[in-house]
């Protein structure tokens, strides 16, 4: 079951690379050939050195809580309030964030500076959805 | 009023391959335009501090602006009107540098307009009052408004489709000069013209644009700066835009007897202080064949009304023709960089670079879309 | 040959529908700017906009006068008649959807009450050939599901 019943994202040029790591149950993160600096959500040219030469490079799909709200009035009907959003940053690159949810755990228990690890679900037959655990 | 006459120069080009499937996002068309152009400009990226996009914005500032690292990235606007709004694009920078916002200024274009790739949810909306009053009559298009006004300029003044044709022709020619037209290698007599499928009567299909992909883009710096720099740069002697009162985007106020493409030239010779014997060669957009033959009358380049004859017996084709128009293909047959791309190839003929190159090209001019708020520039040697 | 700016007969269709025009089209959604006319419609009236003061009428529907700015408006019932200032017939689908719909007509009515007052709709039993510009026309109304009724047209005899 999705953790949000939200229509599922739309793999676009850039970003296929992530969603089919995805369905490998593999977090795959923009990474410049150039100068190594990580960059998301994906673009085509390296924010730091401009260069047009990437490729997407597997992280651990670990990282800390840089930022998260608890949603407690839901923006449409359905939406299973509260629920949270969270900003990861994953800790390969100092700054390199990532939007998602933590699964698994209580609102109350997340915190900034958690730690936590991506982990994945199939929410259709095409799109694998990333979500983070409570890491140890 | 000061003036901004020869004040600014645009100091580098550069635009992707124009195609049918582009086979990259929105996104990467826009930063390889606007990669070249900064290259041709013989600038790095740490010196651009100031973008303008276009609305409604597939490619927008911030995600340009981001995608350079820039740092002093203070000045950053998106013109409006698509069609109509690209050469005032440039105006925009202008006012920008004016106004010490800004050294050196990006603008550009950028679709995926005819494999239809672009974002998701991405869509191009036209003023919600006006869907009402159109949409459930079959109004779905622009190619309607272009095909009714079309239908007054033929029952006022007796033009034909032939004429319109022959502007479809002309621009099929210049296209067949440039390779990177996607309708290079096709040619087009006005047999070919006459026989294409009606789309909205008189509306044929070789009267409407062709959908690209592509983007196009220009670095915009002061004449002063541009001295320093790589090209030999291609001096501004006009920018205006103009919008004239509007039931809503397609529709005039009737009562108002002057249009915007009208009024645009006059502002932009008055600038410039030319007339337009004075132009070498002219570049209008051209979504529509009907709405460049009235662009022509409107701008002054003949009398309301005489825009058929005008444009009939090779006035406007390379090169004997003594007003060439649209010189890469437009529109028309080059492709739809909803105008980006007639800016490219203004600046290209006064470099001396162009495809069909008009000799001794000294004064071009861009004219944005009609019937639409549209903008305009002269530019110069 | 019925067009004699094209000469190219062959290019038209010879079967062109008359009714039931374009009824699976997006119908005009209520907004509080222009709501007055769509009720209008509903009373088989046609309704313009205009200014109380200066007696100007203004369609779209918008609201301030564009003469005399003054935001003092009233919905005045006019006559319905007018003439083809400008027609189209379209030929070309630009979704699948409208396969079956094309080729329709689509004409720009400029109505008695004022010179430029004008506008976008259909005649509903002209063939193409029998358009014209200064056509003398008159509305109809077409209900086209419980909420929405349309004003379409047809020549004046």
């Amino acid at each position: 079951m999705p953790y949000l019943p939200m229509p599922p994202p739309l793999p676009y040029v850039e970003s296929e690379g992530f969603w089919e790591g995805c369905k490998r149950r593999e977090l795959v993160i923009q990474r410049c050939k150039d100068c190594g600096t990580y960059r998301h959500p994906p673009i085509p040219m390296c924010p730091a050195c401009q260069s047009w030469n990437w490729e997407g490079t597997k992280v651990s799909g670990r990282g800390r809580v840089e930022g998260f709200t608890i949603v407690t009035r839901a923006v449409f009907p359905g939406m299973p309030a509260p629920y949270n959003v969270v900003r990861v940053e994953l800790e390969e690159q100092d700054g390199l964030l990532i939007l998602g949810n933590v699964i698994g755990c209580h609102p109350d228990e997340i915190s900034i500076d958690m730690p936590v690890k991506v982990t994945f679900e199939d929410v259709t037959p095409e799109i694998t959805m990333y979500y983070f655990e409570k890491a140890a | 009023m000061a003036t901004i006459k020869d004040k600014y120069a645009i100091v580098g080009i550069g635009h992707t391959d124009y195609s049918l499937n582009s086979g990259r996002s929105e996104l990467h068309l826009a930063l390889e335009a606007i990669t070249a152009a900064i290259e041709d400009a013989g600038l790095g990226f740490k010196d651009i501090d100031g973008i303008v996009g276009d609305h409604p914005s597939r490619v927008d500032a911030m995600t340009i602006g981001s995608a350079l690292g820039l740092r002093d990235f203070g000045f950053f606007i998106e013109t409006d009107f698509a069609g109509g709004g690209v050469p005032g694009g440039l105006l925009h920078a202008i006012a920008g540098i004016e106004a010490g916002r800004a050294t050196s200024v990006v603008c550009y274009k950028s679709l995926n307009g005819s494999s239809k790739l672009t974002l998701p949810g991405f869509s191009f909306a036209a003023e919600p009052h006006e869907l009402g009053f159109t949409r459930p009559f079959g109004l779905l298009a622009p190619a309607a408004y272009a095909a009714l006004a079309a239908r007054r300029h033929m029952h006022q003044y007796g033009t034909t489709s032939r004429q319109f044709g022959a502007i479809a022709v002309a621009c099929r020619k210049h296209a067949n000069r440039n390779p990177n037209a996607i309708m290079y290698g096709e040619s087009m007599t006005i047999e070919d013209h006459q026989d294409s499928k009606m789309i909205a009567d008189p509306l044929r299909l070789y009267d409407c644009y062709v959908e690209a992909d592509g983007a196009a883009a220009c670095v915009v710096t002061s004449a002063e700066r541009a001295k320093d720099l790589r090209q030999w740069p291609v001096c501004i002697m006009a920018a205006g835009q103009a919008c004239v009162p509007c039931l809503s985007r397609w529709t005039k106020d009737p009562t108002v007897n002057e249009n915007e493409t009208s009024y645009l030239a006059r502002q932009l010779f008055s600038m410039a202080g030319l007339v337009p014997a004075d132009v070498d060669v002219l570049q209008v957009y051209d979504d529509f064949t009907p709405l460049v033959l009235m662009a022509i009358e409107d701008m002054g380049f003949c009398s309301k009304g005489e825009g058929g004859p005008f444009v009939e017996g090779g006035r406007v084709v390379w090169p004997d023709g003594k007003l060439p128009l649209n010189t890469s293909g437009g529109n028309l047959s080059e492709g739809c960089i909803d105008g980006f791309n007639h800016v490219i190839e203004a600046v290209k003929q006064l470099r001396g670079t162009s495809t069909a190159q008009v000799k001794d090209a000294e004064v071009a001019m861009v004219c944005g879309a009609t019937g639409v708020p549209t903008s305009g520039l002269i530019l110069r040697r | 040959m019925w067009c004699d700016w094209c000469a190219h007969e062959r290019a038209h269709p010879k079967e062109v529908k008359i009714m039931p025009y374009l009824a699976g089209l997006p119908v005009p959604e209520s907004h509080v700017d222009y709501e007055e006319f769509w009720q209008g419609c509903r009373r088989h009236e046609l309704v313009i906009q205009r200014c109380k003061d200066c007696g100007w009428y203004r369609h779209y529907p918008r609201p301030l006068c564009p003469k005399c700015y003054s935001w003092n408006a009233e919905w005045s019932k006019v006559s319905g008649k007018g003439k083809v200032w400008s027609w189209t017939i379209i030929t070309h689908p630009i979704h699948p959807a409208l396969d079956d719909m094309v080729p329709y007509n689509l004409v720009e009515i400029e109505l008695i009450e004022q010179e430029g007052l004008r506008l976008i709709s259909n005649l509903i039993d002209c063939k193409p050939e029998e358009i014209y510009i200064g056509m003398p026309a008159e509305v109809v109304f077409e209900e086209v599901n419980p909420e929405i009724t349309l004003p379409r047209f047809k020549r004046t005899s």
